[in-house]
């Protein structure tokens, strides 16, 4: 996922503000570093225990990442539950882009959805690097439940940044980060860091 | 991208990208409920002038499984038959509040001409001689999930060039990503420009069946047998059709296409049709997942545009 550390939240969620130029518009200036690389891989960690303590074990637990941004934060989750547990947890992708509810405000193309192991029953964990309105997670939750009747849905995030416009709220989360909504939100696993996404000349005469 | 009217508009990055949205689709094809709330609201009529009934139906497939409502028009039971001009047609389906028109029409150009009329979405579904673009995109598919490269393939396609907007479509969308095309016909079945087509030509299909990687086989088309352009569909199938023989030299890893619907005995011998490299089915299925790519990609940037205005 090379471009997981050039992505901010604002990409993938600002196509409910008026910004019809799309996903792939603009550059992410970073003003203040939030998190570092380690202070990443702790709250990783955390949230792998918190899970690990929420479920009673790992037994019918799988991850789940929301394309694109979610999916390294699963990686990496997956990675620390084996650590911490010896399991393999099942690991799949999901891409909500047939699922939005404001389809044409950016022209996307989108991932494929991989989840190649039985949701039924399970306790599904949404992974994704940024909350923000939450549309994207209500998004998912349709998309996985096309799939069938999870026992739980339950949701990780690496930053809640607020400003919610759907009653949706994380199970799990690296770090609450009180944001203007003017700001970018800039997460990879090599840390988080507060900014603005600046738009190129060329970007917006497209 | 507001309307798909030919090859030649999308260029090798706008055939990758369908390419890459159909994989996504591909996937949603394959669940136990094949369908997406996509495009739900929104309404895509078909307006075939010219029967089709397996292009039509997979079109209205891949708009139900992205969750648009259909709406039918065939001019055999309409008002065309009245004497209603084509404008007015478009106009009165465009009055009821479709989104997207996908068109089919004898004369060449008729989508081209819709789509300056209507401001829904057109798709081109075969007009004419002159081009059938989804058709081209799910055989780039098919090939695709062959994961064999363009660059440098080499696509033999066998028949009727000359009456054929497959094969015009078709040498646009495999020239553009680097394949080398050869068209093998009697004189008689080419086009008069042939080298317009930017495809090697060829009068003998046992010349280039050992070097060929994807054999692409046209419908003969049993109506064009009174104009005398072959003598008999039984010397046709003698001089160009799908032997036992001539399947025996092709490669091993070869494929074999036709568009359908396959008439056997003439392009393709029975015996051939159950070879393990023919892909005609896969061809069905995928027409499905272009189509929802393409329908999917059309709607979405038609809003995008829209709603940038």
């Amino acid at each position: 996922m090379v471009d997981a550390h050039m992505r901010s939240d604002s990409n993938a969620e600002t196509a409910t503000s008026s910004n019809p130029i799309g996903r792939s518009s603009g550059r992410f200036v970073a003003r203040t570093q939030v998190l570092s690389v380690d202070d990443v891989a702790r709250a990783t960690r955390r949230m792998a225990h918190e899970i690990i303590e929420r479920n009673h074990g790992l037994d019918r637990v799988v991850l789940i990442g929301m394309e694109r941004g979610g999916v390294p934060i699963a990686e990496a989750l997956a990675k620390a539950l084996l650590d911490i547990e010896g399991i393999d947890v099942p690991l799949g992708s999901v891409d909500v882009s047939f699922y939005r509810d404001d389809i044409g405000t950016a022209r996307i193309v989108p991932e494929v959805t991989r989840i190649s192991f039985p949701v039924e029953q399970a306790h599904v964990v949404l992974c994704d690097d940024v909350l923000f309105t939450g549309r994207t997670v209500r998004a998912a939750l349709d998309a996985v439940t096309d799939f069938g009747r999870p026992s739980t849905i339950q949701l990780a995030v690496m930053v809640d940044r607020g400003h919610r416009e759907l009653p949706i709220r994380p199970d799990y989360v690296g770090k609450n980060l009180p944001t203007s909504r003017g700001e970018s939100v800039n997460v990879s696993l090599d840390g988080v860091a507060l900014g603005t996404m600046v738009h190129d000349e060329e970007n917006i005469a497209e | 991208m507001k309307d798909l009217l030919t090859i030649d508009q999308l260029g090798a990055d706008g055939i990758n990208e369908i390419m890459k949205a159909a994989d996504s689709f591909a996937e949603v094809c394959q669940r136990p409920v094949p369908k997406v709330p996509a495009l739900r609201g929104r309404t895509v009529a078909s307006m075939f002038f010219e029967d089709s009934t397996r292009t039509r139906t997979s079109f209205e497939t891949a708009a139900r499984r992205l969750s648009a409502d259909t709406l039918n028009f065939s001019a055999a039971s309409s008002s065309v038959n009245k004497g209603e001009s084509l404008r007015d047609t478009v106009e009165t389906i465009e009055a009821m509040g479709v989104d997207a028109i996908i068109v089919r029409h004898r004369s060449s150009g008729a989508p081209q001409q819709i789509a300056k009329w209507a401001s829904a979405s057109v798709i081109n579904a075969g007009d004419g001689w002159h081009a059938h673009p989804t058709q081209a995109l799910l055989d780039v598919y098919t090939i695709r999930q062959e994961g064999r490269s363009f660059e440098g393939l080499r696509i033999a396609i066998v028949g009727d060039i000359r009456h054929s907007r497959v094969a015009r479509s078709n040498i646009e969308a495999f020239s553009a990503l680097g394949a080398e095309v050869t068209v093998v016909a009697p004189p008689t079945l080419l086009p008069p420009h042939v080298d317009a087509l930017g495809a090697k030509v060829s009068h003998d299909i046992d010349a280039v069946l050992a070097e060929t990687d994807v054999l692409y086989l046209l419908r003969m088309q049993r109506e064009r047998m009174d104009q005398a352009l072959v003598p008999s569909l039984g010397e046709y199938h003698r001089a160009f059709g799908l032997t036992p023989n001539r399947a025996s030299r092709l490669a091993d890893n070869a494929l074999i296409m036709h568009p359908g619907p396959m008439n056997r005995g003439v392009e393709i011998s029975p015996e051939v049709t159950d070879d393990p490299r023919v892909r005609v089915l896969n061809q069905v299925t995928n027409g499905v997942i272009v189509r929802m790519a393409v329908l999917y990609l059309v709607l979405s940037s038609a809003a995008a545009e829209r709603s940038a205005s």
